[in-house]
């Protein structure tokens, strides 16, 4: 039986009426409702889901006769009808609010934050890097800054494999140089898209008027950049009084000779078996990479040699 | 799942407070969301000395900065001296007030210093700047959001990163922005947003995939979407993989699994044709995730099952009622009771939203009406009425569908006995479930004439004489009322008991 007060305790009048055969499904007020009683579910239930109901021979099941849906007797209206509701229908306004508050960190189930395990003390494990760290987070993080995707001949670090891999295509590998002269070989940085240029400039102005990119966009440097000022060239505005900068970023900028790599320096070099997070499958020139134990040390000061002449 | 990371809540802050806090949120998203204006942002926020109360601890948050306090703050940022971490820590803290941060950003100089530094080797600077240009990403503001417009090429470039906890941080931030401001979905569109959470989406960890879901179900809300976002993300690796870690969430995460489950909702409820999601086989995949969470349930409930259930039930039913394919399986009926079961009486609205899927299950499936029966589950939806308005509306109409399919499933609901639950129905005011309510009568008078009969002796005469001056109403009582009076005629179909009948 349904409990005594079913929806609604409101009185009727003043209701506005509703045009008549109508199907939407309108929003109401709320008003107060009761308790929701526990559900009368026949015993077994779970069991027929979990082992799949048999097919239960005495149940009778209406033959499937081909069906025209009848129409319906007017005054009456009534047909069977798949709903469809958009994104504002009122019958999804709770659910809605619900997502929201467990966004905005207000369904108080939720609360319990399990402790982020602390660690002892320990240094970054690439021999010469003194860095220091309480945390695996703050370890992953430095070790991925700085060690991971490093250009094994200007020492350069880049935030992800892919800039990296185009890096050494285009300052190091003199192959690359020839065929630029022939065909288009410099490809878009931005995931996805398919171009490419005859030349990193036209490249650049693609990333600019298509991708919106930053004209400064720190991650693609041109390669032939006399020694500039840093400040033009450097995104941020600073004054000269720039210390810890100078020693990294500064070091990136200016020119650093792209080491002729002879046949004698192609190492194949596998990966640092010790990752501390399990990669990705990557794409990976492998006789690029740093053995694992060449470390560079943030803030060391980078060898700048004057431009040399091509032979 | 995603509460793991926040502050613990103020020691000493009252349940009470806490709830009257809750009800104004709720309160508020409400209004928002009739104005069709329901934004909401998360926020992470480190585990610190300086953060105790939390989001919400309003003692947490500091006070706003006076225009030259912040200036100094920058200046001491961009000097490069020993305590340049210190000082951006200062900075983010003060960053956590709204005030302060609209003052940041009208500084010259201050968002590209804060760039240089997020993009700068240094990792702790980093990861430092990075916190700062979250808490920036938070504001209400949409000017700020845009202010932070430059170093968007770099939260995208850093999402191919390795590092988790920056990455997600990453993914915060851009999702927090993407919601804020039109003018950002601009730049991040043409700047390659949907590639990269393509890749993203391919990462073993949890934290970054529900990173990725929550700037996904950012994108796909905007109102643009339909048009500017949807349609390249139906063309990426992305329904594949979502699909994948919606069903996978009990095992492999259920933040994650929460995520993409609205996301997929979202593109569902918008976009005209699904047939790239039906392709993928969604209602087959999504079917099973029911069954799945229904037969784990009650020994473990994890918490926030129903935020992943309700999503799921909505795609589904919004794909039922798109196409005309019929979920034959019977144990869906019995997944959405037991679910409810566990979870209806924490959340109601869980029922109308059964009541919807199992609404359009029923439509034109005997099947499932005769099913529906057979399993003994109808005194089970009878109990949904009193859940919401609508939620009476749908469980008559599904006892509707169930009647119009012929005598023999109505014989079977007039001797569940439904009739006597129909008459306290016929004496509530609602017009909408009185009007439904007069359908269900005139189907089941029709097929069983003999319930006519059955229905005066009850006194359901007076309860239809009541309706006859309600305009909506006034036909179909007297409609029916003229049937229940009328003479029983020759034998009906309902006083047999053979089955062969349509």
């Amino acid at each position: 039986m349904l409990p005594a007060s079913a929806c609604g305790t409101r009185g009727r009048a003043g209701m506005p009426p509703r045009a008549p055969g109508s199907a939407s499904l309108a929003a109401r007020t709320r008003s107060a409702r009761p308790a929701m009683a526990a559900l009368p579910l026949p015993p077994g239930l779970l069991r027929r889901l979990r082992e799949g109901t048999p097919q239960d021979p005495a149940r009778e099941i209406p033959p499937e006769s081909p069906r025209r849906p009848p129409q319906p007797l007017p005054p009456f209206s009534f047909a069977p009808r798949r709903l469809r509701l958009g994104p504002q229908h009122p019958l999804l306004e709770d659910g809605d609010v619900h997502r929201h508050l467990y966004l905005q960190g207000v369904l108080s189930s939720l609360e319990d934050v399990a402790e982020r395990p602390k660690v002892s003390e320990f240094s970054c494990h690439i021999s010469g890097c003194c860095q220091v760290f309480d945390t695996l987070e703050g370890y992953e993080h430095h070790y991925n800054a700085l060690h991971r995707n490093v250009c094994s001949f200007c020492k350069r670090s880049f935030p992800s494999g892919n800039l990296l891999d185009i890096h050494i295509l285009e300052w190091h590998d003199s192959l690359f140089q020839i065929m630029a002269e022939k065909q288009n070989m410099y490809k878009c940085l931005v995931e996805g898209c398919p171009e490419k240029f005859k030349s990193s400039k036209d490249r650049k102005d693609h990333l600019v008027t298509v991708h919106l990119y930053p004209a400064d966009f720190r991650f693609d440097r041109p390669k032939k950049v006399k020694s500039v000022p840093k400040h033009t060239s450097c995104p941020m505005e600073q004054g000269p009084s720039v210390p810890m900068e100078v020693s990294v970023e500064t070091a990136e900028q200016l020119q650093l000779d792209p080491m002729e790599t002879g046949p004698g320096e192609d190492m194949e070099i596998p990966q640092p078996a010790a990752s501390p997070v399990p990669s990705l499958p990557e794409k990976r020139l492998y006789k690029s990479r740093i053995p694992s134990t060449i470390c560079f040390g943030q803030g060391a000061t980078r060898g700048f040699k004057g431009p040399r002449k091509k032979v | 799942m995603w509460g793991r990371r926040r502050g613990r809540r103020g020691a000493g802050r009252g349940a009470e407070e806490l709830r009257a806090r809750r009800r104004e949120r709720e309160a508020a998203l409400r209004k928002a969301r009739r104005e069709e204006q329901l934004v909401s942002k998360r926020l992470l926020r480190e585990d610190s000395a300086a953060e105790e109360g939390g989001q919400d601890g309003a003692d947490a948050v500091p006070d706003p900065l006076s225009e030259d306090e912040v200036l100094e703050l920058l200046r001491a940022v961009q000097r490069g001296s020993e305590d340049r971490k210190g000082s951006l820590g200062r900075l983010r803290r003060a960053l956590q007030n709204e005030e302060t941060q609209q003052k940041f950003v009208r500084l010259e100089g201050s968002v590209r210093t804060l760039t240089g530094l997020f993009t700068s080797s240094l990792a702790d600077m980093q990861l430092e700047a990075a916190r700062c240009l979250h808490e920036l990403s938070h504001s209400s503001d949409p000017t700020v959001a845009e202010a932070c417009l430059p170093v968007t090429s770099y939260l995208l470039t850093y999402l191919s990163g390795h590092s988790v906890e920056f990455t997600e941080l990453c993914l915060y931030t851009l999702g927090n922005l993407v919601v804020e401001s039109e003018a950002v979905r601009k730049r991040l569109l043409p700047q390659g947003i949907i590639p990269v959470l393509a890749s993203c989406i391919q990462s073993p960890h949890e934290a970054v995939l529900e990173g990725v879901g929550y700037v996904l179900s950012q994108l796909l809300q905007a109102k643009e979407s339909p048009v500017e976002i949807i349609p390249q993300v139906l063309d990426s690796v992305l329904p594949q993989h979502m699909l994948r870690l919606v069903c996978s969430g009990l095992k492999a995460g259920l933040g994650a699994a929460v995520e993409f489950a609205w996301c997929l909702h979202y593109i569902i409820c918008r976009h005209k044709s699904n047939t790239v999601l039906l392709a993928l086989g969604a209602v087959p995949a999504l079917t099973s995730l029911l069954l799945d969470l229904a037969s784990e349930i009650p020994q473990d409930a994890p918490e926030g099952l129903e935020l992943l259930m309700c999503p799921v039930l909505r795609c589904l039913s919004n794909l039922l009622a798109e196409t005309g394919c019929q979920v034959r399986d019977e144990r869906l009926l019995i997944a959405l009771f037991l679910l409810l079961q566990c979870l209806l009486q924490q959340h109601l609205f869980l029922g109308q939203e059964c009541l919807w899927l199992l609404n359009n299950l029923t439509a034109d499936d005997p099947f499932l009406c005769s099913a529906l029966l057979s399993l003994d589950l109808l005194p089970a939806l009878l109990q949904l009425l009193p859940c919401s308005q609508m939620a009476s509306v749908l469980v008559l109409t599904v006892l509707c569908n169930i009647a119009e399919k012929g005598p023999f499933l109505c014989q079977r609901l007039l001797q569940q006995p439904v009739l006597p639950l129909l008459l306290p129905i016929l004496t509530q005011p609602d017009p909408e479930a009185l009007g439904q309510c007069l359908e269900l009568l005139h189907l089941l008078f029709l097929h069983c004439p003999q319930a006519a009969a059955d229905f005066t002796r009850q006194g359901g005469n007076q309860a239809l004489e009541q309706h006859q001056s309600i305009p909506e109403l006034q036909e179909r009582a007297q409609a029916l009322l003229h049937m229940v009076r009328q003479p029983l005629g020759a034998p009906s179909p309902c006083h047999t008991t053979l089955p062969a009948f349509s």
